[in-house]
């Protein structure tokens, strides 16, 4: 959601002669939402920028984006950072996985939020 | 720093059927419906990197000025509580704070981040604020505005459109803001 509402922004900047540049993490969000640039690390979703404390690839991502401020020609472009997350892929298959070991569990955590609104607490 | 091929690393994530079918497990059958737009607006940068003036933005939170320095480990162990929010954070709305201060910490906890593979300890893994001042004292970059902002992770997408980002809109101007950096958690 943090992708979306930054892409919504950067719309209402860019609109008014603001150029912008999207720094994230998810893809599919921002390029389905339509932004004029957007650099892409391709790391799990909080380290938008770069691996905690790697400076130099924190660094770079920045320059990266910098530079496409200043070079892109059209909307909608998209630049991959070529840095990856150190440690293996399996990152991309856990994040908000949905299985047999967690499937009741979230049913019965959905439940139980919407008791709670229909009661009116938090 | 890895660089990989591309050949060498899997997909990218597709976080938006991820989190339809998160939210299908939990009892949820209405689908959220992303924001799309067919137009993309696009400004043209007119003057050199060196020159211009960057407003940062963010989606992290600021901590409450009296929080102190250990706000942050406090409230990674104090994440359950729900009174959480009422203790460290300023209101949940849109804040500008001085960019000229980098800020001990940002409070993330209540963003939906992959909090099983990584950890928000480290301010510039997603704020770069002290980057960005590295870049201003270097001369690749021709000053940040007063304010960084701290914009507010709405469901709704009216309120972003509505309020937070004209008001983002009125205060990068104010401040004279040439370009913007937008980095979402």
């Amino acid at each position: 959601m943090c992708h979306q509402t930054v892409s919504l922004v950067a719309r209402e900047l860019e609109a008014h002669g603001i150029a912008t540049v999207v720094l994230g993490s998810a893809l599919d969000t921002v390029e389905y939402c339509g932004v004029p640039r957007f650099v892409f690390t391709d790391v799990p979703l909080g380290n938008p920028c770069g691996q905690p404390y790697d400076r130099a690839m924190q660094r770079a991502n920045l320059g990266l984006a910098l530079e496409l401020l200043a070079t892109a020609t059209y909307p909608r472009t998209t630049l991959w950072s070529p840095y990856a997350f150190p440690g293996g892929d399996r990152w991309r298959a856990n994040y908000a996985r949905v299985d047999d070991s967690n499937r009741e569990s979230l049913k019965a955590a959905g439940e139980a939020r919407r008791a709670r609104q229909h009661s009116g607490s938090k | 720093m890895t660089n990989l091929n591309a050949s060498d690393r899997g997909l990218p994530v597709g976080y938006m059927e991820r989190t339809r079918l998160f939210y299908e497990a939990q009892g949820y059958d209405r689908a959220y419906r992303w924001a799309r737009f067919d137009e993309v607006p696009f400004s043209r940068l007119s003057k050199p990197l060196a020159e211009v003036r960057l407003m940062l933005v963010t989606t992290a939170s600021p901590l409450r000025a009296d929080a102190g320095a250990n706000a942050i480990v406090d409230a990674e162990a104090d994440a359950a509580s729900a009174d959480l929010n009422d203790t460290l954070l300023e209101k949940k709305s849109l804040q500008f704070r001085d960019s000229s201060r980098v800020p001990e910490g940002l409070y993330t906890d209540d963003l939906s981040w992959d909090k099983e593979a990584t950890h928000t300890r480290d301010l510039d893994s997603y704020f770069p604020l002290r980057a960005l001042q590295e870049r201003v004292r270097e001369g690749q970059l021709g000053g940040l505005t007063a304010s960084y902002a701290c914009v507010p992770t709405e469901y709704s997408q009216r309120q972003t459109i509505d309020a937070d980002a004209p008001a983002t809109r009125d205060r990068a101007l104010a401040e004279g803001a040439d370009v913007a950096l937008l980095v979402p958690l």
